[in-house]
Protein backbone atom coordinates (compact mmCIF):
# COMPACT_ATOMS: atom_id res chain seq x y z
CA UNK A 1 0.00 0.00 0.00
CA UNK A 2 2.76 2.48 1.26
CA UNK A 3 4.71 1.41 -1.97
CA UNK A 4 1.77 2.56 -4.46
CA UNK A 5 1.47 5.73 -2.16
CA UNK A 6 4.85 6.43 -3.15
CA UNK A 7 4.61 6.06 -7.06
CA UNK A 8 1.22 8.35 -6.92
CA UNK A 9 3.48 10.47 -4.95
CA UNK A 10 6.29 10.41 -7.91
CA UNK A 11 3.67 10.33 -11.00
CA UNK A 12 2.42 13.44 -9.43
CA UNK A 13 5.56 15.28 -8.72
CA UNK A 14 6.56 14.48 -12.65
CA UNK A 15 2.84 15.61 -13.57
CA UNK A 16 3.99 18.71 -12.46
CA UNK A 17 6.70 19.06 -14.45
CA UNK A 18 5.03 17.73 -17.51
CA UNK A 19 2.24 20.70 -16.41
CA UNK A 20 5.03 23.41 -16.43
CA UNK A 21 6.97 22.06 -19.29
CA UNK A 22 3.92 21.93 -21.62
CA UNK A 23 2.75 25.12 -19.80
CA UNK A 24 6.41 26.36 -21.53
CA UNK A 25 6.74 25.17 -25.09
CA UNK A 26 3.49 25.81 -26.01
CA UNK A 27 4.48 29.04 -27.64
CA UNK A 28 6.93 27.80 -29.81
CA UNK A 29 5.45 24.86 -30.96
CA UNK A 30 1.61 26.44 -31.65
CA UNK A 31 1.29 26.24 -35.33
CA UNK A 32 -1.72 28.16 -35.53
CA UNK A 33 -0.59 31.85 -33.95
CA UNK A 34 -1.61 34.73 -34.78
CA UNK A 35 1.93 34.81 -36.68
CA UNK A 36 1.38 32.02 -38.39
CA UNK A 37 -2.64 33.13 -39.43
CA UNK A 38 -1.17 36.28 -40.35
CA UNK A 39 2.16 34.97 -42.19
CA UNK A 40 0.05 33.91 -45.26
CA UNK A 41 -1.20 37.76 -45.54
CA UNK A 42 1.50 39.38 -46.72
CA UNK A 43 5.54 40.09 -48.12
CA UNK A 44 7.74 40.57 -45.19
CA UNK A 45 9.05 43.92 -44.46
CA UNK A 46 5.39 45.56 -45.77
CA UNK A 47 1.86 46.11 -44.76
CA UNK A 48 -0.99 44.54 -45.42
CA UNK A 49 -4.39 45.75 -44.52
CA UNK A 50 -6.66 43.09 -43.00
CA UNK A 51 -10.00 42.27 -44.19
CA UNK A 52 -12.43 43.27 -42.24
CA UNK A 53 -13.80 40.55 -39.52
CA UNK A 54 -17.60 39.09 -40.54
CA UNK A 55 -18.89 36.26 -38.34
CA UNK A 56 -18.29 33.85 -41.67
CA UNK A 57 -14.07 34.88 -41.19
CA UNK A 58 -11.41 36.73 -39.30
CA UNK A 59 -7.93 36.96 -39.96
CA UNK A 60 -7.47 36.75 -35.99
CA UNK A 61 -10.10 35.93 -33.06
CA UNK A 62 -11.57 38.84 -31.11
CA UNK A 63 -10.66 41.24 -33.73
CA UNK A 64 -12.43 44.73 -32.46
CA UNK A 65 -14.66 45.52 -35.72
CA UNK A 66 -14.81 48.97 -35.13
CA UNK A 67 -11.05 49.56 -36.25
CA UNK A 68 -9.30 48.99 -39.28
CA UNK A 69 -5.93 47.22 -39.03
CA UNK A 70 -2.66 46.61 -40.92
CA UNK A 71 0.02 44.16 -40.52
CA UNK A 72 3.68 44.46 -40.97
CA UNK A 73 5.76 41.25 -41.02
CA UNK A 74 9.26 42.66 -40.24
CA UNK A 75 12.28 40.92 -40.26
CA UNK A 76 15.52 42.51 -39.03
CA UNK A 77 17.78 40.29 -40.37
CA UNK A 78 19.57 42.63 -43.28
CA UNK A 79 19.02 45.60 -41.19
CA UNK A 80 16.63 48.11 -39.68
CA UNK A 81 13.67 48.84 -40.89
CA UNK A 82 11.42 52.32 -40.79
CA UNK A 83 7.87 52.41 -40.12
CA UNK A 84 5.15 55.30 -41.04
CA UNK A 85 1.86 55.09 -40.34
CA UNK A 86 -0.56 57.93 -41.12
CA UNK A 87 -2.82 59.35 -38.17
CA UNK A 88 -6.48 58.66 -39.10
CA UNK A 89 -9.31 61.36 -37.67
CA UNK A 90 -9.93 59.78 -34.83
CA UNK A 91 -7.50 57.47 -32.93
CA UNK A 92 -4.81 55.51 -34.59
CA UNK A 93 -2.06 53.24 -32.46
CA UNK A 94 0.60 50.55 -33.39
CA UNK A 95 1.84 48.01 -31.34
CA UNK A 96 4.76 45.36 -31.81
CA UNK A 97 4.31 41.58 -31.04
CA UNK A 98 7.38 39.34 -31.21
CA UNK A 99 7.32 36.50 -33.41
CA UNK A 100 5.17 34.73 -30.21
CA UNK A 101 3.21 37.25 -30.20
CA UNK A 102 3.93 39.47 -27.18
CA UNK A 103 3.92 42.59 -26.87
CA UNK A 104 6.26 44.74 -26.47
CA UNK A 105 5.34 48.47 -27.05
CA UNK A 106 2.89 50.06 -27.99
CA UNK A 107 2.25 53.58 -29.09
CA UNK A 108 -0.70 55.59 -29.89
CA UNK A 109 -1.00 59.15 -31.86
CA UNK A 110 -0.87 61.31 -28.69
CA UNK A 111 1.98 59.78 -27.95
CA UNK A 112 3.83 60.34 -31.12
CA UNK A 113 1.61 63.23 -32.57
CA UNK A 114 2.14 65.21 -35.62
CA UNK A 115 0.56 64.11 -38.60
CA UNK A 116 2.19 60.35 -38.76
CA UNK A 117 3.54 57.86 -36.54
CA UNK A 118 6.98 57.37 -37.15
CA UNK A 119 9.79 55.37 -35.95
CA UNK A 120 12.79 53.13 -36.64
CA UNK A 121 12.56 49.59 -35.59
CA UNK A 122 15.89 47.89 -35.16
CA UNK A 123 17.35 45.22 -32.59
CA UNK A 124 19.54 45.95 -30.08
CA UNK A 125 22.35 45.02 -31.38
CA UNK A 126 21.94 47.32 -34.52
CA UNK A 127 21.33 49.92 -32.23
CA UNK A 128 24.47 49.93 -30.51
CA UNK A 129 25.96 49.65 -34.17
CA UNK A 130 25.15 52.98 -35.26
CA UNK A 131 27.47 55.82 -35.77
CA UNK A 132 27.77 58.13 -32.89
CA UNK A 133 27.04 61.08 -34.78
CA UNK A 134 23.67 59.93 -35.89
CA UNK A 135 22.92 58.78 -32.61
CA UNK A 136 22.69 62.95 -32.01
CA UNK A 137 19.96 63.18 -34.35
CA UNK A 138 18.58 60.17 -32.64
CA UNK A 139 17.51 62.39 -30.00
CA UNK A 140 14.49 63.56 -32.31
CA UNK A 141 13.60 60.35 -33.87
CA UNK A 142 11.75 57.37 -32.27
CA UNK A 143 13.60 54.53 -31.96
CA UNK A 144 12.12 50.79 -31.00
CA UNK A 145 14.26 48.11 -30.12
CA UNK A 146 12.82 44.67 -31.15
CA UNK A 147 13.57 41.63 -28.61
CA UNK A 148 14.21 39.44 -31.69
CA UNK A 149 14.71 39.84 -35.35
CA UNK A 150 11.05 38.83 -36.56
CA UNK A 151 7.79 39.78 -35.28
CA UNK A 152 4.46 41.88 -36.35
CA UNK A 153 3.61 45.76 -36.46
CA UNK A 154 -0.08 46.04 -36.02
CA UNK A 155 -1.44 49.42 -36.60
CA UNK A 156 -4.95 50.04 -36.21
CA UNK A 157 -7.32 53.21 -37.38
CA UNK A 158 -10.32 53.81 -35.21
CA UNK A 159 -13.35 54.48 -36.85
CA UNK A 160 -16.28 55.44 -34.86
CA UNK A 161 -19.08 55.14 -36.40
CA UNK A 162 -19.33 52.04 -39.26
CA UNK A 163 -19.87 54.51 -42.36
CA UNK A 164 -16.11 55.51 -41.44
CA UNK A 165 -14.52 52.66 -41.68
CA UNK A 166 -13.80 53.07 -45.44
CA UNK A 167 -11.66 55.95 -44.27
CA UNK A 168 -10.04 54.71 -41.33
CA UNK A 169 -8.86 51.97 -44.00
CA UNK A 170 -7.82 54.69 -46.81
CA UNK A 171 -5.84 55.59 -44.03
CA UNK A 172 -3.79 52.64 -43.38
CA UNK A 173 -3.26 51.79 -46.79
CA UNK A 174 -0.46 54.52 -46.72
CA UNK A 175 1.27 52.96 -44.08
CA UNK A 176 4.92 51.96 -44.92
CA UNK A 177 7.57 49.50 -43.17
CA UNK A 178 10.34 48.92 -44.93
CA UNK A 179 14.29 48.88 -44.76
CA UNK A 180 15.88 51.77 -43.64
CA UNK B 1 8.89 -6.44 -12.59
CA UNK B 2 6.79 -4.88 -9.83
CA UNK B 3 9.69 -1.95 -10.05
CA UNK B 4 8.30 -2.02 -13.84
CA UNK B 5 4.87 -1.87 -12.72
CA UNK B 6 5.04 0.95 -10.36
CA UNK B 7 7.14 3.12 -12.45
CA UNK B 8 4.95 2.79 -15.73
CA UNK B 9 1.61 3.25 -13.26
CA UNK B 10 3.66 6.64 -12.06
CA UNK B 11 4.03 7.73 -15.72
CA UNK B 12 0.22 7.55 -16.21
CA UNK B 13 0.23 9.55 -13.35
CA UNK B 14 2.21 12.17 -14.61
CA UNK B 15 0.83 12.24 -17.94
CA UNK B 16 -2.51 12.26 -16.61
CA UNK B 17 -2.14 14.92 -13.92
CA UNK B 18 0.22 17.09 -16.14
CA UNK B 19 -1.55 17.04 -19.63
CA UNK B 20 -4.85 17.65 -18.06
CA UNK B 21 -4.37 20.67 -15.84
CA UNK B 22 -2.23 21.92 -19.14
CA UNK B 23 -5.59 21.66 -20.76
CA UNK B 24 -7.96 23.09 -17.75
CA UNK B 25 -5.17 25.93 -17.31
CA UNK B 26 -5.39 26.93 -20.31
CA UNK B 27 -9.19 26.74 -21.18
CA UNK B 28 -9.96 28.24 -17.95
CA UNK B 29 -8.45 31.46 -18.99
CA UNK B 30 -5.69 31.16 -15.63
CA UNK B 31 -3.45 33.63 -15.92
CA UNK B 32 -1.88 35.84 -12.73
CA UNK B 33 -2.55 39.29 -12.21
CA UNK B 34 -6.29 39.77 -13.13
CA UNK B 35 -8.23 42.80 -12.76
CA UNK B 36 -11.74 41.97 -11.95
CA UNK B 37 -14.43 44.79 -11.78
CA UNK B 38 -17.81 43.42 -11.34
CA UNK B 39 -18.51 40.99 -13.88
CA UNK B 40 -15.49 42.24 -16.40
CA UNK B 41 -12.15 40.74 -15.95
CA UNK B 42 -9.33 41.89 -17.80
CA UNK B 43 -5.08 41.03 -18.01
CA UNK B 44 -3.55 44.06 -18.13
CA UNK B 45 0.06 42.64 -18.15
CA UNK B 46 -0.88 40.38 -20.86
CA UNK B 47 -0.21 43.66 -23.27
CA UNK B 48 2.82 44.12 -21.89
CA UNK B 49 6.73 41.96 -22.02
CA UNK B 50 6.04 41.06 -18.59
CA UNK B 51 3.07 38.68 -19.81
CA UNK B 52 2.89 35.46 -17.72
CA UNK B 53 3.46 31.89 -19.26
CA UNK B 54 0.14 30.86 -18.43
CA UNK B 55 -1.39 33.82 -20.41
CA UNK B 56 1.05 33.28 -23.31
CA UNK B 57 0.73 29.84 -23.94
CA UNK B 58 -3.42 30.79 -24.18
CA UNK B 59 -2.78 33.51 -26.53
CA UNK B 60 -0.37 30.67 -28.95
CA UNK B 61 -2.84 28.27 -28.34
CA UNK B 62 -6.38 30.82 -29.93
CA UNK B 63 -4.05 33.07 -32.12
CA UNK B 64 -5.35 36.32 -30.71
CA UNK B 65 -3.37 39.29 -30.71
CA UNK B 66 -3.63 40.91 -27.01
CA UNK B 67 -4.18 44.83 -26.69
CA UNK B 68 -0.83 46.20 -25.99
CA UNK B 69 -0.94 48.51 -22.69
CA UNK B 70 0.34 51.33 -24.32
CA UNK B 71 -3.06 51.12 -26.58
CA UNK B 72 -5.27 50.57 -24.40
CA UNK B 73 -6.79 47.25 -22.16
CA UNK B 74 -9.39 44.61 -23.35
CA UNK B 75 -12.13 43.54 -20.52
CA UNK B 76 -13.90 40.31 -21.08
CA UNK B 77 -17.38 39.28 -19.37
CA UNK B 78 -18.73 35.63 -19.80
CA UNK B 79 -21.20 36.29 -17.01
CA UNK B 80 -23.77 38.70 -15.11
CA UNK B 81 -22.88 40.00 -12.19
CA UNK B 82 -24.70 37.30 -10.24
CA UNK B 83 -22.54 34.95 -11.99
CA UNK B 84 -25.07 33.41 -14.48
CA UNK B 85 -23.38 32.80 -17.85
CA UNK B 86 -24.37 34.93 -20.81
CA UNK B 87 -27.12 33.15 -22.99
CA UNK B 88 -27.95 34.67 -26.00
CA UNK B 89 -31.85 33.51 -25.85
CA UNK B 90 -32.59 35.98 -22.55
CA UNK B 91 -32.67 40.04 -22.31
CA UNK B 92 -29.15 41.16 -20.64
CA UNK B 93 -28.51 44.85 -19.90
CA UNK B 94 -25.11 46.49 -19.86
CA UNK B 95 -25.81 49.95 -18.12
CA UNK B 96 -23.48 52.14 -16.34
CA UNK B 97 -20.59 54.93 -16.44
CA UNK B 98 -17.35 53.88 -17.45
CA UNK B 99 -13.56 54.37 -16.45
CA UNK B 100 -12.18 57.81 -18.70
CA UNK B 101 -10.97 56.78 -21.89
CA UNK B 102 -10.51 58.57 -25.18
CA UNK B 103 -12.75 55.47 -26.31
CA UNK B 104 -13.98 52.59 -26.11
CA UNK B 105 -15.77 49.85 -27.88
CA UNK B 106 -18.34 47.14 -26.79
CA UNK B 107 -18.30 43.85 -29.01
CA UNK B 108 -19.91 40.43 -29.07
CA UNK B 109 -18.51 37.36 -29.74
CA UNK B 110 -18.41 33.21 -29.40
CA UNK B 111 -16.75 32.10 -26.71
CA UNK B 112 -14.08 31.06 -29.91
CA UNK B 113 -13.56 35.12 -30.50
CA UNK B 114 -16.04 35.21 -34.03
CA UNK B 115 -18.75 37.89 -34.55
CA UNK B 116 -21.84 36.63 -34.63
CA UNK B 117 -24.12 37.02 -37.83
CA UNK B 118 -27.01 38.91 -37.25
CA UNK B 119 -29.79 40.91 -40.30
CA UNK B 120 -28.53 44.02 -38.61
CA UNK B 121 -24.82 43.21 -39.57
CA UNK B 122 -24.16 44.83 -35.52
CA UNK B 123 -21.52 43.15 -34.00
CA UNK B 124 -20.75 45.96 -31.31
CA UNK B 125 -21.02 49.47 -30.22
CA UNK B 126 -18.31 52.21 -30.33
CA UNK B 127 -18.19 55.03 -27.43
CA UNK B 128 -19.13 57.92 -30.12
CA UNK B 129 -22.72 55.74 -30.80
CA UNK B 130 -24.12 54.98 -27.57
CA UNK B 131 -27.27 56.98 -26.87
CA UNK B 132 -26.31 58.69 -22.74
CA UNK B 133 -28.37 60.12 -20.26
CA UNK B 134 -27.95 62.99 -17.89
CA UNK B 135 -25.01 61.61 -16.12
CA UNK B 136 -23.11 59.56 -18.74
CA UNK B 137 -24.90 56.08 -18.21
CA UNK B 138 -25.80 54.07 -21.37
CA UNK B 139 -27.95 51.57 -21.64
CA UNK B 140 -27.11 48.33 -24.14
CA UNK B 141 -29.82 45.42 -24.51
CA UNK B 142 -28.29 42.54 -25.33
CA UNK B 143 -30.79 40.37 -27.13
CA UNK B 144 -31.92 38.30 -29.89
CA UNK B 145 -34.95 39.99 -30.62
CA UNK B 146 -35.22 43.91 -31.77
CA UNK B 147 -35.50 46.33 -29.07
CA UNK B 148 -35.89 49.84 -28.62
CA UNK B 149 -32.68 52.16 -27.95
CA UNK B 150 -29.42 50.70 -28.14
CA UNK B 151 -29.94 46.76 -29.25
CA UNK B 152 -26.56 44.35 -30.09
CA UNK B 153 -28.26 41.11 -31.18
CA UNK B 154 -27.56 38.20 -29.88
CA UNK B 155 -28.37 36.05 -32.20
CA UNK B 156 -30.05 33.23 -29.77
CA UNK B 157 -26.65 31.88 -29.46
CA UNK B 158 -26.27 29.78 -26.34
CA UNK B 159 -23.02 31.00 -24.90
CA UNK B 160 -21.75 34.38 -25.89
CA UNK B 161 -18.62 36.78 -24.87
CA UNK B 162 -19.08 40.42 -24.04
CA UNK B 163 -15.46 42.31 -24.56
CA UNK B 164 -14.99 46.00 -23.34
CA UNK B 165 -11.86 48.09 -24.13
CA UNK B 166 -10.39 51.25 -23.96
CA UNK B 167 -8.51 53.13 -25.86
CA UNK B 168 -5.96 55.41 -24.55
CA UNK B 169 -7.19 55.24 -21.00
CA UNK B 170 -5.04 55.75 -17.83
CA UNK B 171 -6.20 52.21 -16.75
CA UNK B 172 -3.88 49.66 -16.57
CA UNK B 173 -1.20 47.09 -14.15
CA UNK B 174 -1.57 50.13 -11.56
CA UNK B 175 -5.69 50.19 -11.49
CA UNK B 176 -6.83 48.24 -8.22
CA UNK B 177 -10.13 49.20 -7.04
CA UNK B 178 -13.70 49.56 -8.90
CA UNK B 179 -13.82 52.92 -7.23
CA UNK B 180 -11.49 54.62 -9.84
CA UNK B 181 -12.79 52.63 -12.45
CA UNK B 182 -16.96 52.16 -12.90
CA UNK B 183 -17.47 49.44 -15.29
CA UNK B 184 -20.92 49.19 -16.24
CA UNK B 185 -23.54 46.60 -14.73
CA UNK B 186 -24.31 43.33 -16.64
CA UNK B 187 -28.17 42.17 -15.88
CA UNK B 188 -30.00 39.06 -17.07
CA UNK B 189 -33.50 40.48 -17.60
CA UNK B 190 -35.90 38.75 -18.97
CA UNK B 191 -35.36 34.82 -19.73
CA UNK B 192 -37.53 32.32 -21.56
Amino acid sequence: MIRWLMWIAGGLVMGGVVHLAAIMVLPRTATKDAYARLAALGPVNGFAVLPAPTPQASSVPFMDPAFATAVCRYDLGKGPVKLTVPVSQAYTSVTFYTRYDVAYYAINDRAAGRRSIELDLMTTKQRRDLPEDEEITAADRLIVESPGTTGLIVARAFSPEPSLLPAATATLAAAQCRPL
Amino acid sequence: MRLLIGLLFSFVVAAGIGLGSTWYALTQNLAFGSLSLGAWTAFPRSGTPGIDPYARAAIARSGELPVGLGDGIAFTATEDDDARALDGRCEVTVRGITPPARYFTVTLYTPSGELVANPLGRHGFTSQELVRDPNGAFAIVVSPRARPGDWLPSGAVERYVLMMRFYDTSLGIATRAGREAPMPAVRTENCP
